[in-house]
């Protein structure tokens, strides 16, 4: 179902996950819809876990995951439309030689036609300050860059929601500061996994993860001093 | 070659369609198998050549494709000296030389992407068959993309291994640069089920 502002609500209910032998998740229950929320945790708390599970590349071992009341399990294809994801290398993320082409990979995969294409690559390159960049080779692009790059592959497609898997854990403060001013023009709702808790310090909500289990979920100035008193 | 990758430009190689220089590529690489003759295939690397001229590069470009198969094209040059004769051995390296440089132009000329769709559409009729034609596709752009991703893992390894004071050999890169490439094979795949 639909926020009261039209935007699409995520829902974990009675979530639990397992991976082989090991519970990586359990008693998870939590409604989200503001449009800033992160997510900190030890490694190895699950956070991680938790952002694939929002966008189905993970399935619940039992509760269910719902995007704007769709089930990740039953419509996998629908939710990843609404959901983007972006990881924490950009090299696992950008699949074409060229800045162009990864930008049109999903386009392609929507079957639209080639001039709507090309002219949603060229905005997008121009939106991520990346004019001049169509024709580049990924390998050749420095970190930051590359990271760009793989924000904008996922924009593209304009999802109602974005989830970002430590994205800046491999760029220096500079790039670290552009990726974050991008994300932070997004007219999209946000869920940022990460263990820069500086970045966080604006956003709406913050959801702390240990061993598993939601310990934690409320504004960042509560929240993340409850997790530096379980770390510190 | 994948390691020439796309170049921009406006040269008339350029502008030409993906399937007709795909096509050029295959009937003229048959054409240098097919013949015996040590002038023609000399021709056949000079074609190369001056193709590479029309397309606007120069020695470098032209140097960046040939060195990575100096070694080979030794190998090949000694092996056939020594099973054959000299006159075929020359034959051998001018007929690799040709072709790799051909394959070379194609990709430095043609945007991986239109080399895909040409590949696709000539691959289409199988579909009938049971061949799911995009899936090839996009292992052919993996498979573009991700080369020189492997060699950096491999240098990476190297290093590390430099660093901690072992002498890299060809056994011991093995091990620790497949488990990353599987590693690195599972997070591509998150990543194209995400983008899907």
């Amino acid at each position: 179902m639909a926020g009261p502002d039209g935007r699409a609500v995520i829902s974990c209910t009675g979530v639990r996950l397992d991976r082989g032998e090991r519970t990586v998740l359990s008693d998870l229950d939590l409604t989200l819809s503001e449009r800033r929320i992160g997510v900190i945790g030890a490694n190895g708390s699950g956070k991680s876990s938790f952002a694939r599970l929002l966008n189905g590349l993970l399935l619940p071992s039992r509760g269910n995951v719902t995007v704007d009341g769709l089930d990740t399990r039953k419509d996998a294809k629908g939710v990843r439309r609404k959901v983007g994801f972006l990881f924490q290398n950009p090299d696992n993320q950008i699949v074409y030689p060229t800045v162009g082409e990864d930008l049109a990979f999903g386009l392609k995969g929507r079957k639209l036609p080639k001039a709507e294409i090309a002219a949603r690559v060229e905005a997008t390159l121009q939106r991520f300050s990346l004019d001049g960049f169509g024709d580049r080779l990924v390998h050749e692009l420095s970190g930051g860059e590359r990271q760009m790059v793989a924000l904008a592959g996922v924009m593209i497609l304009d999802p109602d929601w974005l989830v970002l898997d430590e994205p800046t854990t491999l760029l220096d403060r500079r790039n670290t500061r552009r990726i974050m001013a991008a994300i932070e023009a997004l007219d999209q709702n946000v869920i940022l996994v990460t263990h820069d808790l500086r970045l966080l310090e604006s956003f709406d909500r913050v959801v702390v993860f240990e061993a598993g289990r939601v310990i934690a979920d409320a504004a960042p100035a509560e929240a993340i001093p409850a997790y530096l008193r379980l770390v510190e | 070659m994948i390691t020439g990758l796309y170049r921009a430009g406006n040269s008339r190689l350029h502008r030409a369609g993906a399937g007709r220089k795909l096509l050029a590529l295959i009937l003229g690489g048959t054409l240098l198998l097919a013949i015996s003759s040590l002038p023609l295939a000399a021709l056949g690397l000079l074609i190369a050549l001056a193709l590479y001229g029309l397309a606007g590069f120069g020695p470098r470009v032209l140097w960046t494709q040939l060195r990575p198969i100096v070694f080979v094209l030794a190998v090949l040059f000694l092996a056939q000296l020594w099973l054959a004769t000299p006159a075929e051995a020359v034959l051998v390296v001018l007929r690799f030389a040709a072709l790799v440089l051909a394959a070379g132009l194609v990709t430095l000329t043609t945007r991986t992407s239109d080399l895909v769709a040409a590949i696709e559409r000539g691959l289409s009729p199988l579909s009938r068959f049971g061949l799911d034609v995009a899936k090839v596709s996009l292992a052919i752009s993996l498979a573009i993309r991700f080369i020189p991703a492997i060699g950096q893992i491999a240098g990476e390894v190297r290093e590390a291994q430099l660093a901690r004071g072992r002498r890299p050999s060809p056994l011991t890169l093995v091990v620790p640069v497949i488990v990353r490439l599987l590693k690195m094979a599972d997070e591509i795949t998150d990543a194209i089920d995400a983008r899907s």
